[in-house]
């Protein structure tokens, strides 16, 4: 790039050549830190596939056996088995029902803040939600094991009150600020034109919002959710503290669940620097790390068709 | 704007509407106010809990609750005392992810609103940037063990912690600080090349000054990100439990193992028996507190920039 954008004329100083060198010194370390994004994102597989990679290429690994198995018996002294698909089943669970309580209200959340109050309520209603976003998900947890747990053994027939649901509610109120916000995004992007063609053929507000935003905003308010769903399957504090400790297939949503990264957090201490079981989850990372890779890149594929419009 | 559309309630002074009711027009107010309330409860519904929370977290730790607390070390197995150990461990860990994140991730976001052209290979950056940002946080303790910990000989350590976390908070600065960037006009910059500035005197002169306050946003939301985050640090420098003096400054070096605030509630919630009821709520609460604070100052800082903005 040229260091000069005009042409250098005679009456001109000329600058230095310790402050030209110290510019593409700058120049330089601008560059190095534009590619670091890159670099980290390589460095991140890299260095979790290197532990991870003495037991993916040894011979008894069986990836079908690591994927699609039901027995996760890591420490058994006998039996030693790495099977993950009760841990993916409890990460899908907990995250459906997350959704399943989340989506609904975000939305609707985010459709009052856009189009049903004031310049100055939907101020203060953007600074609650960027607050409620901000709550540490250790302090979810502490809420989930301490006021959920309780509510929920006193008015549900949960045996204990660290089951899926707790872990559903919990990941709800924490991915709600996400679809309220990216929502309300995807909504103000809506030219008035619509709303104003909408209101001058008498449409209430009601067919206004069903008939005229929610299409025309569709793919803003999926990517919306879509993040709703990264964060809540990338959770760990939060779903360790408030899912129980099981290792099973959830059958009904009063059952305790574990999620791989609570699987993780849950065990990763405990086991020895290098052995199989320390290399299995970080394997178990390189699943969750190619899971929210996806859900993560489709969301962005989506808001850009959006934006290409 | 939205808000603007007429309503069929366009009252005349009267408050009746401006045309002669019929059942048709009765039926639509009516469902335009159900709309309306309809779609309030479902934002009062997300709010409640918020509220309710906090004031079920402060009326709880209340009793425990006193500058001593702070400034009390845990006592007799953390069963009783304070959290000072853990508060100055998160504010090392926070200050000096910062201190390693903020450099790179505002010289990377002015490489990409700055210099990057539309390329393949600056389209990758971004989708390199979202992803890390999506990277959940138990992956990037994976990655600070198996980078930080272990292949950089750091050993379990505050310097090694805090490097997971710089990389954590890296792509969320970058987006911020982009945003800012990209909000100084476009004739600002031309301005400054026509008179024979180059395209870095130009960003240290013009385009810096004029978002910086923006950047600064920015950096001071992930203050309480880092400082809230617990699963990064939790394998890889932050402990259960250290012994440091009561109020004491400069208790850790680089190397040594900290405590940190949220790593702290956790053992205590889980994993500490028989302990006074109001203290881990109290710890609760301060982390909570500190982390809605530093949010709500940055909050006002942006609307009070917002107001003294010329352009």
């Amino acid at each position: 790039m040229d260091t000069t954008t005009a042409p250098r004329t005679a009456g001109m100083r000329k600058r230095s050549s310790w402050s030209l060198l110290g510019e593409q010194a700058v120049e330089a370390a601008i560059r190095l830190s534009g590619i670091s994004a890159i670099v980290f994102v390589l460095a991140i597989f890299l260095f979790i596939f290197r532990e991870a990679a003495p037991v993916v290429f040894s011979d008894q690994f069986n990836p079908l056996e690591f994927l699609f198995s039901v027995q996760w018996y890591p420490t058994s002294a006998v039996d030693i088995r790495y099977g993950t698909l009760a841990l993916t089943a409890g990460t899908a669970g907990v995250t459906l029902l997350a959704m399943v309580l989340a989506v609904p209200f975000g939305l609707g959340a985010a459709i009052f803040v856009s189009e049903f109050c004031g310049p100055r309520v939907r101020e203060s209603l953007k600074v609650v939600i960027e607050l409620l976003a901000a709550i540490p998900s250790v302090v979810w947890g502490f809420v989930a094991l301490t006021v959920v747990s309780r509510l929920m053994v006193e008015y549900t027939s949960a045996p204990v009150g660290v089951n899926m649901l707790n872990g559903g509610i919990i990941l709800a109120l924490m991915s709600v600020p996400i679809i309220v916000s990216i929502g309300e995004d995807a909504l103000r992007a809506v030219p008035d034109s619509y709303r104003e063609a909408a209101v001058a053929m008498g449409a209430t507000r009601w067919q206004l919002v069903f008939r005229v935003l929610l299409p025309a905003a569709k793919n803003g308010l999926l990517a919306a959710v879509l993040l709703g769903v990264g964060r809540a399957v990338g959770e760990t504090m939060a779903v360790l503290m408030a899912t129980g400790h099981a290792v099973q297939m959830p059958h009904g949503i009063l059952d305790s669940v574990r999620t791989l990264t609570a699987n993780i957090a849950a065990e990763l201490g405990e086991a020895p620097a290098g052995s199989d079981h320390y290399r299995i989850l970080f394997l178990t990372g390189i699943q969750l790390f190619v899971i929210t890779f996806a859900v993560n890149l489709t969301a962005d594929l989506v808001v850009r068709g959006t934006r290409r419009k | 704007m939205s808000s603007a559309t007429p309503s069929v309630a366009a009252a005349r002074p009267d408050g009746r509407p401006p045309f002669a009711e019929t059942a048709f027009g009765r039926r639509k107010l009516r469902q335009e106010q159900a709309a309306r309330s309809v779609f309030l409860l479902m934002t009062i519904l997300m709010i409640v809990p918020l509220v309710a929370i906090v004031t079920h977290l402060v009326a709880e730790a209340w009793p425990a609750l006193s500058l001593e607390f702070l400034l009390d070390v845990p006592r007799n197995r953390m069963t009783e005392g304070g959290i000072w150990s853990a508060l100055v461990g998160t504010i090392y860990l926070v200050v000096i992810s910062l201190a390693v994140a903020a450099p790179i991730g505002i010289l990377a976001a002015v490489y990409l609103n700055e210099y990057a052209k539309d390329t393949w290979f600056n389209r990758i950056i971004n989708l390199a940037v979202i992803n890390l940002a999506g990277v959940p946080s138990i992956v990037h303790a994976l990655f600070g063990l198996g980078a930080f910990v272990y292949a950089a000989r750091l050993g379990f350590s505050v310097m090694a912690a805090s490097l997971t976390l710089a990389i954590m908070t890296l792509p969320v600065i970058i987006a911020s600080t982009r945003e800012a960037l990209a909000a100084v006009p476009m004739s600002f910059r031309e301005a400054c090349w026509n008179v024979g500035a180059s395209r870095w005197q130009t960003i240290q002169g013009v385009v810096l000054p004029n978002s910086i306050s923006g950047i600064l946003t920015g950096i001071i939301l992930q203050v309480s990100r880092a400082a809230g985050e617990t699963a990064p640090v939790m394998f890889t420098g932050a402990v259960l439990y250290k012994a440091v003096e009561r109020g004491t400054l400069f208790p850790y070096y680089l190397d040594d193992q900290c405590m940190a605030l949220s790593m702290h509630l956790y053992v205590l919630t889980t994993q500490v028996p028989g302990l006074a009821h109001a203290i881990p709520y109290a710890t609760a609460v301060v982390l909570l507190g500190s982390v809605l604070l530093v949010n709500a100052a940055a909050i006002a800082l942006r609307v009070w920039l917002r107001h003294r903005k010329r352009w």
